[in-house]
C-alpha cells in the first residue's frame, strides 16, 4: 500500500472563496454593495413613504427628519424613489447579464465544439456584433425596441455577449485538447456531458468575473438609456431617470439632493461591484497565490 | 488459437492542413497492420514522432483514421456510428503519459472514476461509486482518496489513479499511451509491475506503447518497432532483443545503456534527425539514416516479410 496520510487540502472553488476573502478591496466592495442591496430590496418594509406618493406641502424640499434624502419638484420622496429606483437599475442589470451569459456561453460552445465551418462563421458574426459603436446601436435599437423596463433588458443583453462569447470560445478550445476531456471522450462522453461537465465548470471564473463586471456596465448603460429618455419611462424610478432632474439648471444649482443621492448611489454601486469583479478574477486565478 | 482481440489492418493516418491555409500534408501512419492477441501486452516503440501515440489513439478513435480497418472483437470500429461507437468504448480504455492533465482539476477522485460508468450508464450511484471504490483498490491507493482533489496526488498517485479510472470500466483492452516516462525513475518500476501485475490477474490486453526499450522488454510479449509512420519489424521479446533483424531495431538496442561499468559494446550511432513526415523519404523511410543503406532501398517501399516465427521486417537486405 502507498497509504501515506495527506493533509487535507480543499477543492479549487474553496481555495478561491479564501482567495477572495483575503483581498481588501474586494471585501471593501462587499461590505459597500451588501448594505446597499438589503436595503434596496426591504425599504418598503421600513420606509414609511411610497416612490410614487405625493406630498403636497413637502415639494422640493431638503433633507429633513420626515424626508431624509428631501423631496422631489412634485412632493416624492428621494430616499424611497432612490431604493426603488435601485432596485429597477439592479433588476435590469441582473437579468440583462443573465441573458448574455446564456448567449456567450452558448456561442462560445458552438464555435469550439461545432467545427471549422460553423466556427469561423460564428465568430465573423461576433467580430460584426463586435464592430458596432454601441452608443449608437444602442439608440437605435432602444427607438426601434421602445422604453420601459423590458426593451431596456433587450437592449443592453444584445449589446454585451460577445466578448464572453469570445472568452468561453477560447477557454473550451484549449479544453477540447486537454487529456482529461480526451479521457472523457474516450469513455463515450457525448457533447452534452463534455460541456457541462467539463467546459462549464472550467469557465466558471471567467463567467463569474464577467457578470460581476458586466452587472456595473449595465448599470451604467441603463442609467445613460434612462438619461436620454430612452431607457425606464416616468413616472417609474430608476437612477439613470432621477439623474435627469439633473438637466434643469435650477434643480442642479437649488435642489443639489434631488441629483446627488442617486448620482452617489450609482458611482458607490458601480465601484464596489468592479472591486468585487477584480477581487474575483484574483481569486480565481490560482498564480495570484504566488505574491 | 482464437482470433486477435485487436487487429490492425492498413491503418492510416494523414493530417490535412485546415481549408484556409496551405500546408503540406503529414503522413503520421502509412499502412499499419499488426494483431494483438487476447491477454497479451504488445509494446510499440519508436521515437518521437514515429506516430505511436497516433496508433494508440486512432484504435480508438480518438483520431479519425484516414484509411484502414481496426477490428475489436470482430467490429470494424473504423465504420461503426457515433452511437455504436460510444458502447463500445468501454471496452477500451486509454491511460495517458501525463498524469497532471489528465485528471481534472475540478472533480473529486470519486468522481473521475465514476465518470465513465455514469456515461455509459446502467448502474446505479451506489453501484457505480462500489465499483470505483475497488479500482481505487486495485490501483493499491488508501479509500480515502475517493473525496480529495486530484492536485493532493504525487505524480506517481496521479498515474494509478489515470489507471484506476480505465480498470473501472472493466475494459478488455487498455492502450498505455507512456504510462511511466513522465515519472521518476523509481516511481516508474512501481507502476510498471502494477500494470503488469493487474494485466495478469484480470487478463488484459494491453498496447503498451513506450520509447523505454528496457521497460518494454520487461512487460511486453511481442514489440512493434515504428519508424516514421510504418512499422520496421514485429517480433516476439525474447526473439526482438536477442536477435534483431532489421538496421533500425538493432540501432535502437545499441543505444540502451549497460548498467556493466566498463563494458564496451559495439555502438551503432544513428546519425541526424528522423525526417519531416510531412516529406518522408521514397522507399525505405529509414534509408537516409541506414548504415546498409543500398540503391535499391530507394525504389520500393520494403513490405514486411516474415523471417522466423511470429518475426516480420521490413528490409530488403535479406543477408543482415
Amino acid at each position: 500500500m502507498v497509504a501515506i496520510a495527506l493533509p487535507r487540502s480543499n477543492g479549487p472553488l474553496a481555495r478561491s472563496l479564501s482567495r477572495f476573502v483575503g483581498n481588501g478591496a474586494a471585501v471593501a466592495g462587499l461590505m459597500i454593495l451588501l448594505p446597499v442591496l438589503i436595503a434596496v430590496l426591504t425599504y418598503d418594509l421600513w420606509w414609511p413613504h411610497a416612490p410614487n406618493d405625493i406630498d403636497l406641502r413637502a415639494l422640493n424640499k431638503g433633507p429633513s427628519a420626515a424626508h431624509w434624502f428631501g423631496t422631489d419638484g412634485v412632493g416624492r420622496d428621494v430616499l424611497a424613489r432612490l431604493l426603488q429606483g435601485g432596485r429597477i437599475s439592479l433588476l435590469v442589470a441582473g437579468v440583462s447579464v443573465a441573458i448574455s451569459l446564456v448567449i456567450g456561453f452558448l456561442v462560445g460552445a458552438l464555435a469550439a465544439f461545432g467545427g471549422r465551418i460553423t466556427d469561423g462563421s460564428t465568430m465573423r458574426l461576433v467580430d460584426l456584433a463586435m464592430t458596432l459603436p454601441p452608443v449608437i446601436l444602442l439608440l437605435v435599437l432602444a427607438s426601434i425596441a421602445g422604453t420601459g423596463i423590458v426593451p431596456t433588458i433587450f437592449v443592453i443583453s444584445l449589446l454585451s455577449w460577445p466578448v464572453l462569447s469570445r472568452m468561453v470560445r477560447a477557454r473550451l478550445l484549449e479544453l477540447r485538447e486537454r487529456d482529461f476531456v480526451v479521457a472523457a471522450r474516450g469513455m463515450g462522453a457525448n457533447l452534452w456531458h463534455l460541456l457541462f461537465r467539463h467546459g462549464l465548470p472550467n469557465c466558471i471564473d471567467i463567467l463569474v468575473v464577467y457578470a460581476t463586471l458586466q452587472i456595473a456596465n449595465a448599470i451604467l448603460l441603463e442609467a445613460g438609456l434612462s438619461f436620454l429618455g430612452l431607457g425606464i419611462p416616468p413616472p417609474e424610478a430608476s437612477w439613470g431617470n432621477m439623474l435627469n432632474a439633473a438637466r434643469s439648471t435650477v434643480v442642479l444649482e437649488q435642489y443639489v439632493w434631488q441629483w446627488m443621492f442617486p448620482g452617489a448611489a450609482l458611482v458607490l454601486a458601480v465601484l464596489a461591484i468592479n472591486f468585487i469583479g477584480d477581487g474575483l478574477r484574483d481569486a480565481f486565478d490560482p498564480r495570484s497565490d504566488l505574491n | 488459437m482464437d482470433a486477435p482481440l485487436l487487429s490492425v489492418r492498413g491503418l492510416t493516418k494523414h493530417f490535412k492542413p485546415s481549408a484556409f491555409s496551405r500546408g503540406p500534408v503529414v503522413r503520421a501512419l502509412e499502412d499499419v497492420s499488426f494483431d494483438v492477441p487476447r491477454g497479451s501486452v504488445v509494446g510499440l516503440v519508436g521515437e518521437s514522432g514515429s506516430g505511436k501515440t497516433t496508433i494508440g489513439r486512432s484504435i480508438l478513435r480518438l483520431v479519425e483514421p484516414t484509411s484502414g480497418e481496426v477490428r475489436f472483437n470482430g467490429t470494424d470500429l473504423t465504420k461503426l456510428s457515433t452511437a455504436e461507437l460510444r458502447k463500445q468504448r468501454r471496452f477500451m480504455q486509454y491511460i495517458f503519459q501525463d498524469p497532471f492533465a489528465s485528471l481534472s482539476p475540478r472533480m473529486t477522485i470519486g468522481q473521475i472514476l465514476t465518470e465513465g460508468l455514469e456515461i455509459q450508464g446502467g448502474l446505479s450511484r451506489e453501484e457505480r461509486s462500489t465499483r470505483a471504490r475497488q479500482a481505487l483498490a486495485a490501483v493499491e491507493l488508501p479509500a480515502d482518496a475517493f473525496n480529495r482533489y486530484a492536485h493532493e496526488f504525487s505524480g506517481g498517485q496521479r498515474q494509478r489513479i489515470g489507471i484506476a479510472r480505465a480498470l473501472a470500466l472493466d475494459p478488455q483492452l487498455i492502450v498505455a499511451d507512456e504510462p511511466v516516462s513522465a515519472l521518476d525513475v523509481s516511481i516508474q518500476a512501481q507502476i510498471v509491475n502494477l500494470l503488469r501485475d493487474l494485466q495478469q490477474r484480470l487478463g488484459l490486453t494491453m498496447l503498451f506503447i513506450s520509447h523505454d526499450l528496457a521497460v518494454v522488454e520487461y512487460i511486453c510479449d511481442t514489440v512493434i518497432v515504428l519508424y516514421l509512420g510504418r512499422i520496421m519489424e514485429i517480433a516476439p521479446s525474447a526473439e526482438l532483443y536477442a536477435r534483431p533483424r532489421h538496421p533500425y531495431t538493432r540501432a535502437l538496442l545499441s543505444a540502451i545503456p549497460s548498467p556493466v561499468p566498463g563494458d564496451r559494446r559495439q555502438r551503432q550511432l544513428l546519425t541526424g534527425d528522423i525526417p519531416s513526415p510531412a516529406n518522408p523519404p521514397s522507399g525505405c523511410v529509414f534509408r537516409t539514416r541506414c548504415p546498409y543503406a543500398i540503391d535499391a532501398c530507394a525504389a520500393a517501399v520494403p513490405p514486411l516479410e516474415t523471417v522466423g516465427p511470429g518475426h516480420l521486417k521490413a528490409c530488403i537486405r535479406d543477408d543482415l
